[in-house]
């Protein structure tokens, strides 16, 4: 008997435009002490399925039209909401992507840890921080006594989910479902809190429905692969069934997305288009505080026509020093020269006529494109500005453009939030390229995507960093995806520079403990 | 390249904003909003009467008629009369030519001085802020009458400098939000996208900064006009605005109100012209908001 049984399970939205069927006919089951994993893109209706358990979704315009999810002799598609609210939180618990927006700023750890116990339990207060104490520690919280009484921003990403995780946990749960839990967190984190939840889910004798678009990520904890695509389950089965065997063309397309291999041996390039020379950019937030060193004496050249890496965990300094290259973060000391010109002194005009050689391509896709500007102004305006064009040709220059970056010609009028990810992401790139850049820092450009997308996008980088002759410092946190596209690497921690070579070597042969630990994290290694 | 050239792009540039597609597609969306036309007709309306009022008047601006005292509306006097027999239909159409001046000329003044102020406060940000934000605070400290009192003292008594003193001190709000809307937008990324591209400072606040901006400035305009045309009312009340025999919507309303139980109309009849075009203004208002937010729309 298996914990929850979902079965034929139908979810549509009602909307003004017609009703739009977001799930169709979905089964899968969780066993207890197994994990589930529900694989797709965003809007495969995967999140829904789940949330249309716990009556979670907005009604209208969701609406439920049919199938049965039974979990321990229940129904839970026809329970009232009276009842659904007592199963969530007790015996199905649920963690989710962002752990900072899902816990109360003005509250302690403590004080949101123990309110359930308080409400559902009547336990006493001494009582309920005793089991909230033991529940930080078992999700591997250093010192959870003082961890009780800090508030969530004092903690870092991961720290935050392992505390949602215990929040989680806190009512005993049979069933744990986790909402892209590790999304929003750096590799090594990431490994470390796939660790705890596949511990978690054999100490404990729960099942755990696991949701996520990155079939890397599942591939080590899961025990079963539900593959959806457009409110239908494609495929599904063990681990090494769906990697070895896939029968479904969309699983083997999401399989071909996973950023593996590496570029063939580059012809060497020694042409020298950038050095950066102890360059140090720290920010000092009062006059007595103690300098944050982000970057912090770094030097290094970038060779016209390569693509370097940059990798480095949040905090690493790695998105700074890309910004102090483009002028974007104030520089303390240090010099960086582009094509035998020092950048840092460059003011007005100067640095205008400059602007136009250096692009940026931005990590979040809906916050880097102007929301009241359609694609044919945003990609209009550096045209202009740098006089790329005459105002006559323009349209013929704004089309070339977008199929360049792959865009169909007719979303021409269209503004931002009608574009998904992956395409506004395609428009940030047109931007970049309008102004004919010899060099473009790509900051993080693909993580805010879905797998297939990003596999789109990088090869599209990497397509147009061939035909117009980029020199690109491809920022990531991913190692993976550093692997797929640079030639060489930097690896970058607390400020500094720890190692430097080509891609084959540093991955191959890493010197550094440190490169060792982000290279161990690269989920699916043992897949691949 | 060469300066002449760099300078012929820029005028480039203004003719793209002319044809800009926000402001074009705002327009046909606002078109689409029955309850914003409708507003925006009856506005208008208001205002071509304000101007034809000389014409239009039924009655002589300073027209007595002793005899008939305050009568209620009739034919020949359709809005009625007040105590000395003056026709209200005209002092209404009179009055409304000083309310619609005042409104719109003194949130023209705040609104150009707010937004500006506020963008670049915010925008530059560091000690150019704190001292434009401090220079704020301390007009905000400044006693408002006592200010008026002394700009009425030095220069006069004009119409104009009212319009003026009152703009001067509706613009701090609007700058205080403006700053703040700016503040959060300054962050963004795709105002960094911006610099990278090589845009001068103005440039970016004048096409990425203030377009995003406008949500708020509108509802607070269209909040404005109101409390503007009330604050002239209550300024020619303590004889520092508008004197009689000229009179204004806020005059007449205050007048009004002292005799609304022997004399209803003269209430009301003053009291439906501000409210209709309070009305007015805030459907226009929300509309123009609901037009420029882009998300919003579904077509």
């Amino acid at each position: 008997m298996s914990l929850l049984t979902v079965d034929n399970l139908e979810v549509s939205f009602v909307t003004r435009n017609g009703t739009h069927k977001a799930v169709k006919g979905v089964s899968f089951t969780v066993e207890t002490q197994q994990i589930t994993a529900i694989i797709g893109e965003s809007g495969s209706g995967k999140s829904v399925s789940c949330y249309a358990l716990l009556g979670l979704i907005p009604s209208p315009p969701g609406r439920i039209d049919g199938g049965s999810a039974q979990f321990q002799g229940q129904n839970l598609l026809t329970l009232s909401e009276a009842e659904l609210r007592k199963i969530r939180g007790s015996d199905v618990a649920m963690i989710f992507q962002d752990p900072m927006t899902c816990l109360n700023p003005y509250l302690t750890i403590g004080e949101q840890l123990i309110e359930p116990l308080l409400i559902h339990r009547n336990l006493s207060r001494a009582d309920a921080k005793t089991r909230a104490i033991e529940l930080l520690d078992e999700v591997g919280i250093r010192s959870p006594n003082s961890t009780f009484d800090s508030f969530p921003h004092e903690f870092s990403g991961g720290m935050r989910q392992r505390v949602m995780i215990a929040m989680a946990l806190i009512n005993e749960p049979k069933l744990l479902i986790a909402d892209e839990p590790t999304t929003a967190l750096d590799v090594t984190i990431q490994a470390q809190i796939l660790r705890l939840i596949a511990d978690l889910q054999k100490n404990r004798d729960i099942g755990v429905l696991f949701i996520s678009h990155d079939l890397a990520v599942v591939s080590d904890i899961a025990d079963q692969i539900v593959v959806m695509e457009q409110g239908e389950v494609v495929e599904s089965g063990s681990p090494d069934a769906i990697f070895n065997h896939a029968q479904h063309p969309y699983t083997q397309k999401l399989l071909a997305a996973i950023p593996a291999g590496e570029r063939e041996e580059p012809a060497a390039k020694n042409q020298v288009l950038i050095n950066v020379c102890n360059l140090r950019t720290w920010f000092q937030p009062n006059a007595k505080a103690e300098p944050v060193k982000a970057v912090d004496d770094v030097s290094f050249d970038i060779y016209r026509g390569e693509i370097l890496g940059l990798v480095g965990e949040s905090g690493s300094g790695k998105s700074t020093l890309g910004r102090s290259i483009m002028r974007l973060a104030p520089i303390t000391s240090g010099q960086v020269t582009f094509d035998e010109t020092h950048l840092t002194g460059l003011e007005g005009r100067n640095l205008k006529e400059f602007r136009s050689r250096m692009q940026m391509i931005f990590q979040d896709p809906f916050a880097s494109l102007n929301p009241r500007m359609t694609v044919y102004d945003t990609l209009a305006e550096p045209l202009l500005l740098h006089g790329i064009c005459q105002r006559a040709n323009l349209d013929r220059h704004i089309a070339k453009l977008m199929d360049d970056v792959g865009l169909a010609r007719n979303f021409i009028r269209k503004y931002p939030h009608e574009f998904s990810g992956g395409q506004r992401q395609r428009i940030a790139i047109g931007r970049a390229l309008a102004t004919q850049p010899e060099f473009i820092v790509a900051d993080e450009p693909v993580s805010a995507l879905d797998v297939t997308i990003q596999a789109q996008i990088l090869d599209l980088l990497m397509a147009l960093g061939r035909e117009h002759n980029l020199t690109m410092l491809f920022v990531s946190h991913d190692m993976a995806v550093i692997r797929h596209i640079a030639d060489r690497v930097l690896v970058m921690y607390h400020g500094k520079i720890v190692e430097a070579g080509p891609v084959k070597q540093v991955f191959n042969n890493p010197a550094e403990p440190y490169t060792q630990s982000l290279l161990s994290s690269i989920p699916g290694a043992a897949m691949m | 390249m060469t300066t002449l050239q760099a300078s012929e792009q820029v005028d480039l540039l203004e003719h793209a904003e002319q044809g800009a597609s926000l402001w074009r597609d705002a327009w046909q969306r606002l078109r689409k909003n029955k309850m914003a036309v409708g507003g925006g007709i009856t506005l208008l309306l208001f205002i071509l009467m304000a101007l034809l009022t000389p014409w239009l008047a039924p009655y002589s601006y300073e027209a007595q008629n002793l005899d008939l005292g305050a009568s209620p509306p009739s034919a020949a006097h359709w809005l009625g009369t007040d105590v000395f027999g003056r026709d209200v239909l005209t002092q209404v159409m009179y009055g409304g030519r000083v309310s619609l001046a005042v409104g719109f000329i003194a949130t023209a003044v705040a609104l150009l001085i707010g937004v500006t102020w506020g963008a670049v406060a915010g925008y530059v940000g560091g000690r150019v802020d704190a001292v434009m934000m401090r220079i704020v605070d301390i007009l905000y400290a400044l006693p408002f009458m006592i200010f008026i009192v002394l700009l009425m003292v030095v220069f006069g008594r004009n119409v104009l400098l009212l319009f003026l003193a009152i703009g001067a001190v509706e613009w701090l709000t609007m700058a205080r939000i403006m700053r703040s809307q700016v503040q959060s937008l300054r962050q963004q990324e795709f105002v960094e996208a911006a610099i990278s591209l090589g845009l001068s400072p103005a440039a970016i606040i004048r096409r990425h900064v203030i377009p995003n901006a406008l949500g708020p400035i509108i509802v607070y305009t269209t909040l404005t006009i109101p409390s503007v045309m009330l604050l002239e009312a209550f300024l020619s009340f303590l004889g520092l605005g508008i004197q009689p025999p000229q009179t204004s919507w806020g005059l007449l309303i205050s007048y009004g109100a002292e005799t609304m139980e022997e004399y209803p109309w003269l209430l009301i009849f003053p009291g439906l012209a501000l409210t209709t075009t309070l009305f007015s203004l805030n459907f226009l208002g929300d509309g123009l908001r609901d037009a420029l937010d882009v998300r919003g729309s579904k077509d």
